[in-house]
């Protein structure tokens, strides 16, 4: 169930009366104001808006990436906004999973590395951690390009790998930022299906922005954020089998 | 550590930079050691003086010579172990540019007062029997391949003049790396007898030991004293402050040397601190993807300050390692205008010092840039 | 078609840290290359101002240094006679003189430094017609008065006007002040040869040296054959410039050897430098570069672009360097010539040719750091640069 009028009950997911506001050439803008929100385990939902509507604001303040200027935000019982920056870095590790549009694989590195990165902050051994990562691997169908390099995958492989990365360490949920913003039709949609199993089968918990009506169109929940605040947009309807094909 | 694969992939993200700062650390390091060995060389003589070891010269000028006979009066001075004394011979092996020091020793003090200068016994005692024997130092032998049993040819236009001629019946080593190798002994004996009536009995300078070092200062002020008003007053002075006062003479060489250093570091510190901060601006975007992943700020700065370590240890060492290879080339090179030029270990250790300060503070600005950097703003960039 | 240079003029600003990073390194560097150039060069100039092409200096055959030398006074009464030499009011224009080192203290360092001291005759102000008495006046011959050279009054304890110091067992006024044109003689004090050699306990009557003027440099040659053939003699006759110029071979050689050994590892260090902040450049610039390569500028243009971009660089790094080191010039510091065991003061001297030197001395540095990554930047794919986003 998500709810945006700050109703809801016990839910994942719980955002109250969030404002952010920023200082820029000297004049403050209101980004968020007073917005609310309530999303509980196994949904997926999409935050749609014009440019500049502070989408992306709320993913952050969402991840822990930055701080509100007033307001609360608690997930699976934790209230993010209070915590200390070391905190927030450990309980980051913890319980979000991103993905971005670009720039997520470090270049350098494989894809079994890069899979690997958030399990070099735990207390793993170095056989746990390869058990989890060609695990994560093999979900997003990839287990046979473990020691390939970026650049040697095509942006839907490179993306795949960032998906591998953000459930490796079984994250409480999964922001994406545009995760097919870069990306041709054809692997847009294997993105998307790949989210959608993994909210479907793994019960995963999915936040995602994006401008793209057709992508949002995928998620249980298209949120418009307008004005400062998350409106309900019209349920979306499941998409037709068949159109990405 | 497991964190090492990130680091090292990072670094050899671009190798032509990597070698290229690697490079520069390697040069800067050689150029430290290099300087270093070289004022060394300079100061050389106040570092091996004897700290017990006395020089007495003539007080009007040290090229004016100074009577064999107060040698007996000296000896009797309290505090006073044993005495020798040298002449400067100052002839031409072949060529003014084949320098080298001759000195006409007292055979029979020369070991007791300097001990340090070894010659084997055999060699000693064929000395002794050969008025014509000279003993040379080994670097000299080498340079001009002299060997035991050559008879070299030295011109002179003092001292009578003409072409003396010796018998190379010992090589020299010194006890110590710093020690000069470089000087010719022959006997005062011949020296005496081959001089001009006019010019017999005076010797250059004394060098004496003495019982014990604290007692310089008394036994110095004790022999100026015996010696004043007469026809040749004496200065005695410790050997290292001698060799001080020899040193100070060449000018600011420290001075020189140190701010060449500067200069040289200063520099090193702007190179490498820029390739840092360029290598850390050009992952701005990844930095901010470990950190939303959830490594924290200190993390990614222990990365950077690892990366710039790295850098500055591995460069460092193969500059002092190419400095071990080329300091006794240049020697050679220099050959007669500076005494040896030794690589000490201190140097070498203060040489590795100084690249690993140099390489935390050249990865300290753009780490704590990195580590500053707010996901936030880093993404958006993107 | 040229790319316009304006666009390598903003991209250096625009990249204002890196460029200044390569600018300094290279600036370091050729200031310390002017420096120790300078450095010799002054050396040599303070040796060689000292001789004068009309005079002949004349020593004991096979000596390497007035030091060594020895003529005695019934020589100098032959020589006296030889061909070509000026004659003037009092007679034939020659000097015979006495050297030796003595010890003073620096005023630097409070320790004793040997300088030289050179006992003349009292014509020596007409035969060395370029050292004039400054301040005070000459000495009176017999008495132990003496004159110190302008940099000796400087770098010793003691030796102002008026004053009187005590040396070699003597007390000595210092009756005047010489200016010597900058040559080696301004670090020398002179006085009486036959007092010094009283002082010294020489033998009365004989000269290490003797310095005559010629009545042309042309005389020269006849000198020295008269001179040298003549079997009461045993002396050899020099140019006093070419005696000169060979006393400062060793010091010279040293400083040389040390400054050009410094001054390549730096530019070695300066060219790394250089070359990283090219290489970067061209980096940064990646898809700037490609699109220019898009828009048609061949390869060739991308080459000499970055090219005179680096020649920018080193050409201002050169500048600044000259320009730091500048102030040293006439900078006077003193060191011992291992040729004569005394103390000599000299000065810095930077000439035009020194920092012209200097300049190309950088700009190879920028062409040596500029090239490879020039040729880099004109061999990316172009599509694969304009793909980068």
């Amino acid at each position: 169930m998500v709810k945006v009028d700050g109703s809801g009950g016990k839910s994942l997911i719980q955002v109250r009366d969030l404002d952010k506001t920023y200082r820029r050439a000297g004049e403050e803008i209101h980004v968020l104001q007073g917005l609310n929100l309530d999303v509980e385990s196994g949904e997926f939902v999409a935050f749609m808006g014009p440019s500049g509507s502070g989408k992306t604001t709320l993913l952050n303040l969402l991840g822990g990436l930055d701080v509100p200027t007033r307001g609360s935000i608690t997930v699976a019982g934790d209230e993010v906004t209070n915590m200390s920056a070391s905190s927030l870095t450990r309980w980051r590790a913890r319980h979000v999973g991103f993905i971005f549009q670009m720039y997520n694989l470090i270049p350098v590195l494989n894809a079994f590395q890069n899979v690997e990165l958030p399990l070099l902050l735990t207390k793993l051994s170095k056989a746990e951690r390869r058990a989890h990562v060609e695990t994560a691997l093999s979900v997003v169908g990839l287990a046979d390009r473990m020691n390939h390099f970026p650049r040697q995958l095509s942006g839907g492989q490179e993306q795949r790998v960032t998906i591998a990365r953000a459930i490796v360490s079984d994250p409480t949920f999964l922001l994406c930022d545009e995760p097919t913003g870069d990306l041709d039709r054809k692997s847009a949609g294997e993105i998307m299906a790949l989210i959608e199993e993994l909210v479907e089968h793994h019960n995963k918990t999915v936040l995602m922005v994006t401008h793209d009506p057709l992508i949002a169109a995928r998620a249980h929940t298209t949120l418009h954020l307008d004005k400062g605040v998350l409106v309900e947009g019209k349920m979306s309807q499941a998409a037709p089998a068949g159109s990405f094909a | 550590m497991k964190f090492a694969r990130i680091i090292f992939a990072n670094l050899l993200r671009k190798k032509v930079r990597l070698l290229l700062t690697l490079g520069s650390f390697a040069v800067a390091l050689f150029l430290f050691a290099f300087l270093a060995v070289v004022r060394d060389a300079f100061g050389r003589g106040a570092d091996v003086a004897g700290a017990d070891r006395l020089v007495v010269i003539n007080r009007t000028s040290i090229i004016n010579t100074i009577p064999l006979s107060y040698r007996d009066k000296i000896l009797r001075i309290p505090g006073v172990k044993c005495i020798t004394h040298n002449n400067w011979f100052g002839g031409i092996y072949q060529d003014e540019k084949n320098f080298f020091p001759q000195f006409v020793i007292d055979a029979e003090n020369q070991r007791q007062v300097f001990p340090e200068l070894v010659v084997p016994d055999d060699q000693w005692a064929a000395f002794l029997k050969d008025r014509e024997g000279a003993i040379v130092g080994a670097r000299t032998a080498e340079r001009f391949h002299w060997k035991i049993g050559d008879r070299i040819p030295i011109k002179t236009t003092l001292y009578g003049g003409g072409s003396w001629e010796f018998n190379i019946v010992g090589i020299y080593h010194g006890a110590q790396p710093k020690d000069d190798e470089t000087q010719f002994w022959f006997q005062w004996d011949y020296f005496e007898e081959r001089i001009p009536q006019a010019i017999k009995g005076q010797v250059g300078w004394y060098v004496l030991r003495l019982n014990s070092p604290d007692d310089a200062v008394a036994v110095s002020k004790a022999i100026d004293d015996e010696f004043a008003n007469s026809t040749s007053e004496t200065k005695t002075q410790t050997e290292s402050a001698f060799a001080a006062n020899w040193v100070k003479q060449f000018g600011n060489i420290k001075f020189l040397i140190l701010s060449i250093g500067t200069v040289v570091f200063f520099t090193l510190l702007l190179v490498t601190g820029n390739t840092m901060a360029i290598s850390v601006r050009e992952r701005t975007s990844e930095l901010a993807v470990f950190k939303a992943i959830g490594f924290s700020d200190r993390a990614v700065l222990f990365f950077v300050l690892a990366e710039s370590l790295i850098i500055a240890l591995i460069g460092g060492l193969a500059g002092l390692f190419f400095a071990v290879l080329a300091v006794p080339a240049l020697g050679r090179a220099l050959n007669g205008l500076l005494p040896s030029l030794v690589l000490s270990k201190p140097i070498l250790g203060l040489g590795l010092v100084l690249a690993i300060v140099v390489g935390l503070i050249s990865g300290m600005l753009p780490g704590i840039m990195a580590m500053r950097m707010r996901v936030v703003s880093a993404l958006r960039r993107v | 078609m040229a790319i316009p240079l304006i666009y390598n003029v903003r991209s250096v600003r625009a990249r204002w840290t890196s460029t200044i990073v390569a600018v300094l390194g290279i600036a370091g560097t050729v200031g310390v290359f002017v420096a120790m150039l300078s450095l010799a060069h002054g050396f040599k100039a303070t040796l060689v101002a000292s001789g004068s092409p009309g005079n002949a200096l004349i020593m004991r055959a096979g000596s390497s240094s007035e030091m060594m030398g020895g003529v005695t006074l019934e020589s100098v009464k032959i020589i006296q006679d030889g061909p070509g030499i000026a004659r003037d009011a009092s007679g034939p224009l020659v000097t015979q003189e006495v050297v030796g080192v003595m010890p003073v203290p620096l005023i630097s360092t409070g320790t004793d430094a040997n300088v030289q001291i050179r006992g003349v005759g009292a014509n020596v102000l007409d035969i060395r017609k370029f050292v004039k008495i400054s301040e005070g006046r000459m000495f009176s011959p017999g008495l132990t008065e003496l004159v110190a050279g302008k940099n000796a009054s400087k770098t010793y304890a003691g030796l102002t006007l008026g004053n009187t110091i005590d040396m070699a067992g003597g007390h000595w006024k210092v009756v005047g002040i010489f200016d010597a044109g900058g040559s080696a003689f301004d670090s020398e004090i002179w006085c009486d040869s036959h007092v010094l050699n009283d002082i010294l306990k020489r033998p009365a009557n004989i000269f290490q040296s003797v310095t005559v003027h010629m009545e042309s440099p042309d005389s020269f040659r006849a000198l020295k054959d008269s001179l040298t053939s003549d079997p009461r003699l045993n002396v050899d006759v020099t140019r006093e410039i070419d005696y000169y110029a060979k006393q400062s071979t060793t010091m010279t050689k040293l400083i040389t050897i040390l400054g050009g050994l410094v001054a390549i590892i730096m530019a070695v260090g300066a060219v790394f430098g250089a070359l990283n902040t090219m290489y970067s450049a061209v980096a940064e610039r990646g898809r700037e570069i490609a699109t220019m390569r898009a828009l048609g500028f061949n390869a060739g243009a991308v080459v000499f672009s970055f090219l005179v971009e680096a020649l920018l660089i080193s050409l201002i790094g050169g500048i600044i360097g000259c320009l730091v080191v500048l102030p040293l010039n006439g900078l006077t510091t003193s060191t011992m010539n291992f040729q004569t065991f005394s103390s000599i003061a000299f000065a810095f001297k930077i000439t035009p040719p020194l920092l012209l030197q200097g300049i190309l001395f950088a700009l190879v540095m920028g062409v040596i750091g500029g090239l490879l990554p020039a040729v880099r930047a004109a061999s990316l794919p172009v599509a694969t640069a304009l793909r980068e986003l």
